[in-house]
């Protein structure tokens, strides 16, 4: 079945994340080729609405656009009519209907993809909405784990950091558990969701007990003003207790991975060492992020039939 | 009561009368004059109301009514606000002065009572605490209670500065003077800023599921302890709004205990929806304070039962579709309530219909310091200030056959039981069979 929107990972489901991944080992060996372009969504208009400053997600998925041979839009917030004082239905009517196919959008206020999706036609891409969901990442995420542990069923997984304001946390905690994963939450309580109530993972404040036995260890960017917010007593205290540390780097299991969303602050959530290990996978994410927005971008747009003829040739 | 000469008598005939002092069946006599003339058998009036089947009850009296006028006139006006008030049973709606510019002056306030004159239903102002709602410095108290305000709020914020909340409380029990006597209060939107600030709904379960910023409990129960506190060192009397959580119900169910003069509302949304409401990302859910818990929707079930909260009120609050159809974070908060709350108390309160009428009648009436004219028992010689309703009668609620403005009503499509059928006040049948007659 073809989903017409990408709004969350629990849409998905297992199935709907298992289609996903399985498409995006096709789209790995396009984005090897000489020529990394194939003709899928040739004639589909994609527009993009960046609420928020987002570089790497734009980036990438502008790249999963062009090599699909979808055309784009950008709607650039900072000089538009936003600033004219146009609602975002409004926006989303007019950019609608200049003809688009989807619109992949990011906004600072959680639900606002779905809002969208209520009012235009076309397909909806959830680019990150506020503390909410960021499906793609969970994706590109859950995709770079599959590639070195296999089965993800079993596994176990140490999500760190800012998890209360992190749309990050909550898109990578649905899909590692719908795959089978066990995911343990690791921050002070002040960056812990306040509530937990429905949450299928573990929560533990010690860092140095959950380390040795993880799969995998993914942290958070830890933001610089949640200092002033007084969530935390100083960004050095927060490193002392959550950071990977080079210390901790040492007692990290040698085949265990270390991932970052990034943009990363080297020497706060993560050292410099543990950054540039051999474990660390923090690259191969962006990577495997252009193909599992080709595969969520073709999956959408292109029709289950041109799929089925070899699209992809 | 300005055309009183040109009416004719009204007979509300064939119901069963409801009021403080019990139930009988009986017909009711509103004479040309506006006042109750009669109650009893084989009456004879000009009009002939039918009220089989209905209860016939005091008017209900809404103690927490946004009619945005002046300033917001596209999503509701006085006068669409009372016809919605009318046709949800409602004879006087007490005026939130939240408006802009606030009712925080004599000239404001004037214009919204010489405005309120030609609604269907009796209006009466409230006034702001501190001038431009702003917290920070008091209202001329003693001139806007000159005027007939009784109740002083700042809604839509609570006063946060406890000092400045302690002085309005001691200054408001020397009024008497200005007010020929009667009492006023004043009514607190109990949210502590620094706690809920920046929060878009009830933090819990929900909020952290779906990344919404949110507004602890805490928020409201500490300004009810604190002016709990005020209440017992000042003599004040204190009313509570739109009591939601399971700890303020609790605090002011101990407060009544002690004998401290506070009282407190309930909106009907708070006793039937929860948090989880906003999983649908639907701006109409969007509320201060917010739906909270099923815990929470509970407790003010009990509270309403054994008498700790007073009264159910609406907390009526119309937004324009463009303004509601914005991110969550950044759409007004509120609903509308006063077409739907009856029908939500009879379906959702599981209580005698005596109880669901005390609640929206005479005691608030009585908060609302105007139980001389609203909320009366009904005898002769009373103002006639009645509703008549058929507690049985089914219904969907659709908000497009509303009288106001606004459509952001979260019931849309609900079952409920329970309609108004004909409204009379000051002895004008302003609502005949579920229609306004102007």
């Amino acid at each position: 079945m073809t989903p017409k929107h990408l709004l969350s990972i629990d849409d998905l489901g297992r199935e709907g994340i298992e289609e996903i991944l399985g498409l995006t080992d096709s789209f790995v060996e396009v984005s090897a080729r000489r020529i990394p372009k194939v003709p899928a969504l040739r004639g589909k208009n994609i527009a993009w609405l960046f609420y928020e400053d987002s570089t790497r997600t734009r980036l990438s998925f502008e790249t999963a656009a062009k090599r699909l041979s979808a055309d784009t839009m950008n709607f650039s917030v900072g000089s538009s009519s936003v600033n004219k004082g146009e609602s975002l239905r409004d926006t989303c009517l007019t950019i609608s209907a200049m003809g688009v196919d989807a619109i992949v959008v990011r906004h600072r206020s959680a639900g606002v993809p779905w809002q969208i999706a209520n009012w235009i036609d076309a397909s909806v891409i959830n680019a990150g909405d506020g503390w909410h969901e960021h499906p793609t990442q969970a994706l590109l995420d859950t995709y770079t784990l599959r590639s070195h542990l296999g089965d993800l069923d079993g596994r176990h997984i140490a999500i760190v950091g800012d998890i209360k304001h992190s749309r990050v946390a909550r898109s990578n905690l649905a899909a590692f558990t719908a795959l089978g994963a066990e995911v343990t939450m690791v921050a002070p309580q002040t960056l812990l969701p306040p509530s937990l109530e429905g949450w299928n993972a573990n929560v533990s404040h010690d860092l140095d007990a959950v380390l040795p036995t993880v799969d995998a260890i993914y942290l958070l960017r830890m933001q610089l003003e949640r200092q002033t917010d007084a969530l935390v007593p100083t960004l050095r205290e927060y490193t002392d207790g959550y950071g990977l540390t080079t210390q901790r780097l040492a007692a990290l299991g040698e085949k265990a991975l270390i991932m970052h969303p990034g943009p990363m602050n080297r020497g706060v959530e993560i050292c410099p060492e543990a950054a540039d290990d051999p474990r660390s996978v923090i690259t191969e994410q962006v990577a495997n992020g252009v193909a599992v927005r080709m595969s969520v971008l073709f999956l959408l747009l292109g029709s289950g039939a041109e799929h089925e003829a070899g699209g992809l040739s | 009561m300005t055309n009183a000469v040109l009416r004719q008598s009204v007979l509300i005939r064939g119901g069963t009368v409801v009021d403080a002092s019990g139930s009988r069946v009986a017909d009711v006599l509103v004479g040309s004059d506006g006042m109750i003339e009669a109650v009893g058998e084989g009456l004879k009036g000009d009009l002939e109301l039918d009220a089989g089947g209905c209860i016939v009850s005091p008017g209900f009296v809404d103690l927490h009514t946004h009619l945005r006028e002046p300033g917001k006139e596209e999503a509701e006006t006085i006068e669409s606000g009372s016809r919605g008030g009318a046709l949800g049973g409602f004879t006087a709606l007490v005026a939130m002065p939240n408006t802009t510019p606030p009712m925080d002056c004599v000239g404001v306030v004037r214009d919204v009572i010489e405005l309120g004159k030609t609604a269907l239903t009796d209006i009466f102002p409230s006034a702001a605490i501190t001038v431009g709602r702003a917290g920070e410095q008091l209202s001329p108290m003693a001139e806007l209670a000159k005027l007939g305000v009784r109740i002083f709020t700042d809604d839509g914020t609570g006063v946060q500065d406890d000092l400045l909340m302690k002085r309005a409380l001691e200054y408001s029990v020397g009024l008497a003077p200005f007010t020929g006597g009667a009492s006023v209060v004043l009514a607190q939107h109990c949210e502590v800023a620094a706690l809920s600030d920046g929060g878009f709904m009830h933090e819990g379960e929900w909020s952290s599921r779906l990344g919404i910023p949110g507004q602890p409990a805490e928020a409201e129960e500490l300004m009810v302890m604190r002016d709990i506190a005020l209440a017992k060192s000042t003599g004040a009397r204190v009313h509570f709004q739109h009591m939601s959580t399971a700890g303020s119900v609790s605090l002011i169910r101990a407060a009544k205990a002690a004998g401290l003069p506070v009282t407190a509302e309930a909106t009907t949304h708070h006793f039937t929806l929860t948090d989880a409401a906003c999983a649908s990302f639907d701006t109409v859910f969007k509320v201060h304070p917010p739906l909270r818990t099923d815990a929470d929707v509970a407790a003010v079930k009990v509270g309403l039962a054994d008498g700790t909260i007073d009264a159910i009120a609406t907390d009526h609050a119309p937004h324009c579709a463009h303004d509601k159809e914005q991110p969550f974070d950044s759409a007004p908060p509120g609903m509308l309530g006063l077409e739907t709350a009856l029908a939500l108390a009879l379906t959702e309160l599981d209580q005698p219909v005596e109880k669901v009428v005390g609640l929206l009648s005479w005691q608030a009436a009585k908060i609302a310091g105007i139980d001389d004219v609203h909320g009366c028992p009904i005898e002769p010689g009373r103002p006639a200030n009645i509703t008549v309703f058929d507690p049985a009668e089914a219904w969907t609620i659709d908000s497009s056959s509303f009288a106001s403005k606004s459509t952001n009503c979260p019931y849309e499509g609900h079952n409920v039981k329970g309609r108004v059928r004909h409204t009379i006040v000051n002895g004008e049948p302003v609502v005949i069979d579920q229609e306004a007659t102007r």
